[in-house]
């Protein structure tokens, strides 16, 4: 990172002038939610000075389906498709944490195969989303398409993989308690071998279109600085707090799953800005790939699921559990009461991207209006999570 | 040197152009309706009620129990319990559904009605094309709709259809067998046993 610093200095943007203002005066724009660029029915009340954005205030709520109650009126097996439409790009993941967590409330073990096959989905999960917010973020800094489809091929097989193991590209709803719904189809390991096999490939291409890019660096680097004492105070999480160099990542704080088998290295940024931000999720797919083939050697047959829990009229005992995962965009977790009940009497998610998208107004104030949508892409959103 | 970065990238873009042409790996799109990829065994949209041999009626395997009406997630199921009773594939009596609808309009496949039924009688379709042209009640699949054959099952999931055959056949032979252990010792019951026979026709 160090060798591209020097470039950008020398293509420092020129100061903001008197005449590219409107002297005194702001004007007030509504962005979204059918702006293209803003990853969903997402809208921001932008008050501008000139080009430049001396406020900022999201309004959420467009895409808001009452998840949390519906959660508190259905069974405990019947929510578990709902948490596929969370974050609709890693069903895997959100269903591992609801899973997590109902285990946790009745204290239900998972057998081995599970437990690797669970972390095998969530890494592949991880890659996926990753290529395609990269896509994404290129997508709207100009780059028409192009990243985007490479972007959207690679992910296409993985999400080929998820329909042959789960029936279904993105609504997987794979996961139970204690476990997994079906074993892997015959051929299947060595289907995802073969992918995790090719993967570098396509992020070697990737980083040749980004990593030495003058027009990514011009419009990444110094945009959106998130210092690390903000980043902890609002509750950041995920590869954006990472980028600002603070070393917290749930797989290795909390060891949740089999994770404390694994060998894997946390990848920090050092400035915090956007920047920092896209390589930080280059990096995390060359650790992604290192787990993949770490749990591809490891893992042995066996049963898939605990055959002590009950598919139907599940009731867990009477408390309370967090079970939280390191989703691709951040913490996520699922705090669940239970009175004794066939539904939960509490059911609260705890949404990476929602509150990641906090901070959005201190990365953005003083920034121009096209740098917005560049920061806006390097937080990771996707709105069926943040307004559930 | 600026402009080395951009050139790089353009390189890319290049062999990504030129490999398209020789590299199948670069050039996944299928031209969708007249080519297509095969769908995957495990694929699952929205359930259909496999009935066994050439009657619907007879064949079908449901028992009006609920418990799919009751576990659907989003309540798209909608059972009646008929009044008399048909034999099922181990000839003991049992009531069916009168009525039995499925909104595909709520349904998200979630196959949950299929993992918590106890009697084999839901199972999911791979049908995705299912453009209607009116919106109510098109969209409301009847019992009539939803019935289809169990050959239709095995040309859709061979694998898992030969499973539940087996499965089936076993638990009909158990009974059988049940039945036969009860009715030998004692002459008596057999009258009650075969009395049960007109009811079912």
């Amino acid at each position: 990172m160090s060798a591209t610093a020097q470039t950008i200095e020398a293509m420092e943007r020129p100061p903001v002038t008197m005449a590219s203002r409107l002297e005194g005066e702001l004007l007030e724009v509504s962005m979204g939610p059918q702006h293209p660029s803003t990853h969903g029915v997402f809208r921001m009340n932008v008050a501008l000075e000139g080009e430049n954005v001396r406020k900022l205030k999201p309004v959420f709520g467009y895409l808001h389906r009452n998840h949390e109650k519906i959660g508190e009126n259905t069974s405990y097996l019947g929510s578990m498709p709902y948490t596929d439409r969370l974050d609709y790009f890693c069903s895997m993941t959100n269903n591992w944490a609801y899973a997590l967590s109902v285990e946790k409330l009745a204290g239900i073990e998972v057998p081995e195969r599970a437990q690797y096959l669970r972390i095998i989905l969530a890494e592949l999960t991880r890659l996926q989303n990753h290529a395609s917010l990269l896509g994404f973020l290129l997508n709207d800094m100009g780059a028409w398409g192009t990243p985007l489809m490479y972007a959207f091929r690679e992910r296409e097989k993985i999400l080929d993989l998820f329909e042959s193991l789960s029936g279904s590209r993105m609504m997987c709803d794979y996961m139970r308690f204690g476990g997994c719904r079906c074993d892997t189809p015959p051929g299947w390991m060595e289907q995802a071998k073969k992918i995790v096999d090719r993967f570098p490939r396509f992020i070697d291409e990737l980083e040749q279109l980004v990593v030495g890019n003058e027009v990514v660096i011009g419009r990444t680097q110094n945009v959106g600085v998130l210092s690390p004492d903000l980043a902890i105070n609002a509750g950041i999480t995920g590869p954006m707090l990472r980028a600002c160099g603070v070393n917290y990542d749930i797989r290795k704080v909390d060891g949740y799953g089999f994770y404390p088998r694994f060998k894997f290295r946390i990848p920090l940024g050092e400035r915090g800005d956007t920047y920092d931000r896209l390589m930080m999720r280059v990096l995390e797919m060359h650790e992604s790939l290192s787990i993949l083939q770490q749990a591809f050697a490891q893992i042995q047959p066996g049963p898939i699921v605990n055959p002590k829990v009950k598919l139907r009229a599940f009731r867990p005992p009477v408390g309370e559990a967090y079970g939280r995962i390191e989703a691709p965009k951040g913490e996520l977790g699922f705090y669940l009461i239970s009175d004794g009940g066939p539904n939960p009497y509490r059911y609260r998610v705890r949404p990476p991207s929602f509150i990641n998208l906090t901070v959005l107004e201190d990365l953005c104030l003083g920034h121009t209006v096209a740098d917005v949508m560049v920061i806006l892409g390097s937080v990771d959103i996707v709105m069926g999570e943040v307004d559930r | 040197m600026i402009g080395t970065g951009i050139l790089k990238g353009m390189a890319v873009t290049a062999r990504n152009f030129v490999g398209s042409y020789f590299d199948k790996e670069r050039l996944i799109t299928v031209q969708y309706p007249e080519e297509r990829n095969p769908l995957p065994e495990n694929y699952r949209n929205f359930p259909f009620l496999p009935y066994d041999g050439e009657d619907p009626h007879a064949g079908l395997r449901c028992v009006a129990c609920k418990i799919c009406e009751k576990e659907c997630p989003p309540q798209c199921i909608y059972i009646v319990k008929s009044d008399d009773k048909k034999p099922d594939y181990m000839g003991k009596p049992q009531f069916y559904p009168k009525i039995f609808d499925i909104d595909i309009s709520v349904c998200m496949s979630c196959q949950i009605c299929v993992e918590v039924c106890p009697f084999e009688a839901i199972k999911m379709d791979k049908e995705f094309e299912l453009s209607k042209r009116e919106r109510f009640d098109h969209l409301l699949l009847r019992k009539e709709d939803l019935s289809k054959p169990n050959e239709y099952y095995h040309s859709i999931c061979p694998t898992d259809a030969i499973d539940v055959d087996a499965k089936l056949a076993a638990a009909a032979e158990a009974a059988a067998k049940k039945k036969a252990a009860a009715a030998t010792p004692a002459k008596p019951p057999a009258p009650s046993g075969s009395s049960s026979a007109p009811v079912s026709s």
